[in-house]
């Protein structure tokens, strides 16, 4: 522990990938759980019809700030945490291309996030809602009218620059810093998908951030993007809000795809069916993601030929992704299965995600989205997508590669547990959405007619269940950091790829001198 | 000590990172390309704000054209109803309705229907009306041949007039549309000052 700073300067001051990782996923968690508190302030206000717990502006401020705090601070952070940890360690480089900026790009999140939820505790009555409360889509004209937009906007400029910077690190690592004998078509299938979502990240973050300038400008500085008493239109604000937002849902998603392609081979003991066509579909999907963002605003008023324009382009999405599905499925296929903590998130995953994309299949068809469109079918959907796909593939990828990164095995007993509760109440959780939201209840609010009660209230139970485990994960994960078994340097019963040829726990400095692949 | 190969590897580090600087720069710039071209698409499609261009009501020869054939088509037989909604931007203090709530017009007939306002704000406004015409395709049948929305309206502090709106509805209204809503919101064209 000589090659480095010690105490809190090593922290800040880190260009080590490996620290770097460390602390994007610790981020990753905290946001998690301050994230998830804001839910279940949700999910107890939806627990009776009326209003009990907070007024109706805080809890469009829980609802804003869960979603912007989710999607920015805790799968985006925790991904890219995946990536700083694991693509080194998976093409044998030695670290990141730009170590400097990788720092940079790491220690701007905090400041960002903690921009985006002071407002809360400004101005006046802190139970009257002081944050942000328009969604997490910030849709205008209604965002315009909040007093404290300025926070938000620059809040979300960082947050940009930092994923920005993130995704040109990872690039360049990925391009320039493979080992010897390590061709694009040879690289694991996790590096690909962050590669391609690295792409996304730098064509769409820039037009996020082109869109929350459009507001401060015609907030402050009198232009009219989106203010239709001076000739703007809140429509365009929404078209280009999604032209950013439909490629942001895959990129939460892609490295999700990427870390599970590593898993289910492991532990199903045969190579991943299929990596051609896997990465293949991934690019598709990428690049179907920019033409399909209209989807979102099927009720906004279209003409006819855009919705089935966007309805078909939506729905042309489904091959590449069952083309996934069925690999994976196909790998496990006669495979020697066994069902280790990582494995059974993975299939969690692709039984769960798959729920997710036929409910957005659904949504994709316009007649049947007018019915759908903003109501808990929605939320049931993306919940489904993002928690049971996005976050359960996380939560794997911590157990698959924590015992490489600690070099010790976590307590299996109790990451049984964590699965088992964790899987049955999301679907206690999240299932009954899907009901409410044919029945009609809309998102987004924080009373509801009686009918809806019951599946409200197996939905909150589920949810708190849900919210709960998470500080089992925790626990586990201190005491895995703590001490436990030691593990091989392969870890897994033979598992293939360079970060198993580096020694349990993998050391401060790993690949100097390049590994050759053949 | 650094070795040949990576401080190599540094310098294709820079070049890449450059290059994909470029494309994010690139990318912001599309975010506002969005904007003309928006315009672009609804002023092809005649959708959006463009929908009151294509109706003729920024040409006026062609529009005098417009509804000398619609009149020479009359139809007396069909009857339609016209909606009229008002609505006040951002909380704006004005007192702003229609005279009538709706009108049974026949195609090629002129109707005049008028509107009232009057200032509350306590100061000199200058507003402008944006109308709407809804379903969306009855808007190139929904002809305004003179209204209070063409032009900006001065409102001195506490003044109050009544704002005639002269239309006419073509007979070439596709027959399944028996109703037109039409939707006008008045804004304060003045920034409002920031607290």
């Amino acid at each position: 522990m000589s090659d480095h700073p010690t105490g809190i300067k090593r922290w800040l001051f880190t260009t080590n990938h490996k620290d770097i990782g460390t602390m994007y996923l610790w981020f990753a968690f905290t946001m998690l759980f301050v994230g998830g508190a804001m839910a279940m302030v949700i999910r107890a206000e939806l627990f009776e019809p009326g209003m009990q717990v907070v007024n109706p502006n805080f809890f469009n401020m829980m609802t804003t700030l869960h979603g912007l705090i989710m999607v920015f601070g805790a799968i985006m952070p925790a991904m890219v945490g995946f990536a700083n940890w694991q693509v080194p360690l998976m093409i044998g480089a030695p670290d990141m291309a730009l170590p400097r900026m990788n720092n940079w790009s790491f220690w701007i999140l905090p400041f960002a996030a903690i921009m985006l939820v002071a407002p809360m505790f400004m101005g006046g009555d802190f139970m009257d809602g002081q944050g942000p409360a328009f969604g997490w889509t910030f849709y205008e004209p209604l965002s315009g009218q909040y007093d404290k937009l300025a926070f938000f906007i620059f809040a979300v400029h960082l947050l940009g620059f930092s994923s920005i910077m993130g995704a040109i690190n990872i690039i360049a690592t990925i391009l320039n810093m493979r080992a010897p004998g390590m061709t694009l078509m040879k690289m694991p299938l996790f590096v690909w998908t962050w590669l391609i979502t690295a792409f996304l990240l730098i064509a769409v973050m820039p037009v996020l951030a082109g869109v929350v300038t459009m507001m401060l400008t015609d907030k402050y500085f009198g232009t009219s993007f989106f203010d239709a008493a001076g000739g703007g239109d809140p429509v365009l604000f929404q078209h280009v809000f999604w032209f950013f937002g439909h490629p942001e849902v895959y990129i939460m998603i892609l490295p999700a795809f990427g870390i599970v392609s590593q898993i289910i081979p492991t532990f199903a003991r045969k190579p991943l069916f299929g990596y051609a066509s896997m990465v293949y579909a991934t690019a598709a999907i990428a690049f179907l993601s920019f033409i399909v963002w209209a989807h979102h605003m099927f009720t906004v008023g279209m003409p006819a030929a855009g919705e089935l324009y966007f309805m078909y382009a939506t729905v042309m999405i489904a091959v590449p992704t069952a083309v996934k599905v069925f690999n994976w499925t196909a790998t496990m296929w006669k495979g020697s299965m066994t069902f280790e903590v990582p494995m059974l998130w993975a299939i969690a995953f692709v039984f769960l995600f798959t729920i997710g994309g036929f409910t957005g299949l659904m949504l994709g068809v316009v007649p049947v989205d007018f019915q759908y469109h903003d109501t808990y079918f929605v939320v049931a959907h993306f919940h489904y997508v993002l928690v049971t796909g996005a976050l359960f593939a996380i939560i794997g990828g911590v157990y698959y590669w924590m015992p490489k990164w600690t070099g010790n095995m976590f307590d299996i007993t109790l990451a049984k547990w964590h699965f088992w509760v964790s899987t049955i109440s999301v679907n206690i959780l999240f299932f009954p959405q899907h009901f409410l939201g044919l029945a009609g209840m809309p998102r987004r609010i924080p009373d509801y007619a009686l009918q809806f009660a019951e599946f409200n209230q197996i939905s909150s139970i589920g949810a708190f269940i849900f919210g709960g485990t998470q500080l089992l994960f925790l626990y586990i994960i201190i005491k895995c950091i703590k001490g436990g078994d030691k593990v091989s340097d392969e870890v897994w019963e033979d598992a293939k790829g360079l970060e198993w040829e580096v020694p349990s726990p993998a050391p401060y400095h790993t690949h100097v001198t390049p590994p050759t692949v053949k | 000590m650094e070795t040949e190969a990576s401080a190599k590897t540094r310098v294709t580090n820079k070049k890449t990172a450059g290059k994909l600087l470029i494309v994010v720069v690139a990318m912001f710039g599309f975010g506002y390309a969005l904007v003309p071209l928006y315009d672009v698409v609804c002023q092809v499609l005649g959708i959006g704000r463009f929908a009151d261009i294509e109706s003729g009501k920024y040409d006026p020869k062609a529009q005098e054209q417009i509804v000398k054939e619609m009149a020479a088509n009359k139809d007396l037989t069909r009857n339609v109803t016209v909606e009229f909604i008002t609505v006040l931007n951002g909380g704006m203090k004005w007192e702003f309705k229609s005279l009538q709530k709706e009108v049974v017009v026949h195609p090629g007939v002129m109707n005049t229907v008028d509107f009232y306002a009057k200032n509350l704000t306590g100061r000199d406004v200058i507003a402008q009306a944006v109308p709407r015409v809804l379903p969306g395709n009855a808007t190139k049948y929904f002809t305004k041949i003179e209204c209070f929305c063409f032009t900006q309206q001065i409102f001195k502090k506490g003044e109050a007039r009544n704002m005639p709106l002269r239309f006419m509805v073509s007979p070439a209204l596709p027959k399944n549309i028996n109703t037109i809503t039409l939707s006008y919101t008045f804004f304060d064209t003045q920034p409002v000052a920031l607290k």
